[in-house]
């Protein structure tokens, strides 16, 4: 039993099933926006490695495929980003004024949250870049001082929280537009808010490919200012 | 479909060489989004394999994170010590940050519209 772990086979299986398994349940909640597949096959994985008392790295090594293609899939959204790309220029000085003020938003608020609620100056620091993408925040973290595994951890939830509470919060908002939808989207939950809100639409998709990929760029540029103003 | 594939990895392994090599702050991903976007507007249109292969991964994508995911629950002792102020300032900063970028873009993209339509003297 224990040599298949070392295999693709079982993670990449069990990891589908529970998927599976969500989306379905998703669909007979007539697909409700809170009904997450993705947070509720995490709880149900989480819970399945408790029971089995599986490692996790055991499990992460043998589901690494699925993981690794998120590298490709991101790239893959150039095509969507590419058909709007007409449809772009003329939306260039909303795009680029939502993106500043929304990741100027994301730090301060997160900073300012971390600090008053009393976490400590590594954690706030690790907080700071939660609302780009992944890898792009983990590099920011270590450049002014937080931890990257902390980051990488904060990220994913924010990721989490952005795809299963965002398109309902936009909805609550009034805000209908799949290119205002697809950037607030990317600029607050990155990777993860792309992928949900892809499954929207392939527009919205785009535009919150874009956000994402150029919100990394901006927070990449200005957060260490920013937490120097902060006087962390 | 097989170019499709072909493409998409290329682009993927070429763009992380290239940001790892000169320690740019973007990511392999992100860039090779941005380099193939650019390359696909050069060319004019996206051959019909690229684009199948890529609709299958985007909708397929909410599923590569969940081992990820999966890791964020199981490890971190971190997050458990501080968790009531993390979560706070995860949930409130994320949705703030939701909200100020719709909000701003659309008052932008309002204004714009105006000074458009404004007759010219």
């Amino acid at each position: 039993m224990n040599y298949l772990w070392t295999t693709p086979l079982p993670g990449i299986l069990v990891t589908v099933l529970a998927y599976a398994l969500c989306v379905r349940l998703q669909r007979r909640a007539r697909g409700h926006a809170l009904v997450n597949p993705v947070a509720m096959a995490i709880v149900l994985l989480v819970v399945l490695l408790a029971v089995t008392k599986l490692p996790y790295p055991t499990y992460f090594a043998s589901a690494r495929l699925l993981h690794f293609l998120l590298g490709p899939a991101t790239v893959a959204l150039a095509i969507p980003l590419a058909r709007e790309l007409p449809r772009l220029r003329r939306l260039l000085w909303p795009i680029g004024a939502g993106l500043l003020a929304g990741n100027l938003a994301a730090a301060c608020s997160a900073i300012f949250l971390s600090k008053i609620l009393g976490a400590s100056r590594q954690v706030t620091l690790s907080i700071a870049p939660k609302s780009v993408t992944t890898p792009i925040a983990m590099g920011i973290s270590e450049k002014i001082g937080g931890l990257p595994s902390l980051t990488a951890v904060l990220v994913i939830t924010t990721g989490v929280i952005g795809a299963v509470l965002g398109p309902w919060f936009l909805d609550q908002l009034g805000i209908d537009e799949p290119t205002v939808r697809g950037t607030a989207m990317g600029v607050s939950a990155h990777g993860l808010g792309t992928a949900a809100i892809y499954q929207e639409s392939s527009e919205a998709g785009a535009y919150s490919g874009l956000a994402m990929g150029l919100s990394g760029l901006i927070t990449a540029l200005t957060l260490p200012a920013l937490v120097a103003m902060f006087g962390l | 479909m097989l170019v499709g594939v072909v493409v998409l990895f290329a682009f993927h392994f070429g763009a992380d060489w290239f940001a790892r090599r000169f320690h740019l702050p973007l990511s392999g991903p992100v860039l090779g989004m941005a380099l193939l976007t650019g390359a696909l507007a050069l060319r004019g249109r996206t051959p019909d394999g690229l684009a199948r292969v890529s609709n299958l991964l985007l909708k397929a994508m909410p599923l590569f994170f969940i081992p990820a995911g999966v890791g964020v629950m199981v490890l971190s002792e971190q997050f458990r010590a501080a968790w009531l102020p993390i979560s706070a300032a995860l949930l409130g900063s994320t949705l703030l940050a939701m909200a100020t970028t719709a909000i701003v873009m659309k008052v932008v993209a309002k204004h714009l519209r105006r000074s458009a339509a404004k007759p010219r003297r």
